[in-house]
């Protein structure tokens, strides 16, 4: 039916281009673009246990790349989107038990889970490079 | 519903089993939450290990990923991460691809990339720990 030529111009909903951005729904779109990035960053974290099943060279040439400039800034960018990612699940348990619902709330929450993924990834960067030495 | 007289020979139960046009329920939103929940508490094990392997040679880190525990860890999350990768995907392509033919296409790839990450994964952390 909705391929039907006879069919009627109805009104469509507003979208994207209407409404002024809110900092939830920026935070919600965030949440799935962080997803599509770990979705395809996770063929990293599969190079690199591949890279370690195979030989030394295999093994040397995924830390040259890790260690460079940008293997580093991509790495950070996946330590981000995992952590922020995640804290925006954590939002979504806290909705899926009806809390968190009120106009503060909303804002209380989402700007936690920013500021909650951007901390907990310097903090996790400074441990990591002091281990790294 | 029109007619609150009416009775239908279906009970409420044989009704509700059927699951309608779409034939499935809530399966797909359920798991989507039981895997983020199993990844959240993976992400702290992996968060560990690749902390503690920042900068490690060859050799050390074929020794941590060989260990038991790790191993484990480590295929527990590929498993975790890539059901809940292949029902995130599956809703962004059924969100914004309208094309009957390619969206049915890509959710096929989806299903190929996930099942392919989760297995070269698995096999990498078991050709490790398993010698060779």
């Amino acid at each position: 039916m909705a391929d039907s030529p006879s069919r009627v111009e109805r009104p469509l909903s507003p979208h994207l281009q209407i409404y002024r951005p809110l900092f939830t729904m920026v935070m919600s779109i965030v949440h799935r673009i962080t997803g599509i990035g770990l979705y395809f960053g996770m063929v990293l974290f599969v190079w690199w246990l591949l890279a370690a099943a195979s030989t030394p060279s295999a093994f040397a040439a995924y830390s040259w790349l890790a260690g460079s400039f940008i293997g580093l800034l991509v790495l950070f960018g996946f330590t981000w989107a995992m952590l922020h990612h995640a804290l925006g699940g954590v939002r979504h348990f806290i909705w899926d038990f009806i809390h968190g619902f009120g106009p503060q709330e909303r804002m209380l929450l989402a700007k936690a889970t920013l500021a909650g993924s951007v901390t907990l990834t310097i903090v996790l960067w400074i441990i990591g490079l002091a281990v790294k030495g | 519903m029109s007619n609150p007289t009416h009775t239908p020979m279906r009970t409420p139960l044989g009704r509700v089993r059927g699951l309608g046009a779409s034939h499935t329920g809530t399966e797909h939103f359920f798991l989507q939450r039981v895997t983020g929940l199993a990844n959240l508490l993976l992400m702290i094990a992996f968060i560990v290990i690749v902390i503690r392997l920042a900068g490690a040679s060859y050799a050390e880190t074929r020794a941590v990923l060989g260990q038991p525990l790790v191993a484990v860890i480590i295929l527990l999350t590929l498993l975790s991460v890539t059901v809940h990768m292949r029902l995130g995907m599956q809703v962004v392509i059924e969100d914004y691809v309208h094309t009957e033919g390619l969206k049915v296409a890509l959710i096929i790839a989806n299903t190929f990339f996930t099942i392919a990450i989760a297995l070269a994964g698995a096999f990498a952390v078991l050709k490790i720990s398993l010698g060779g």
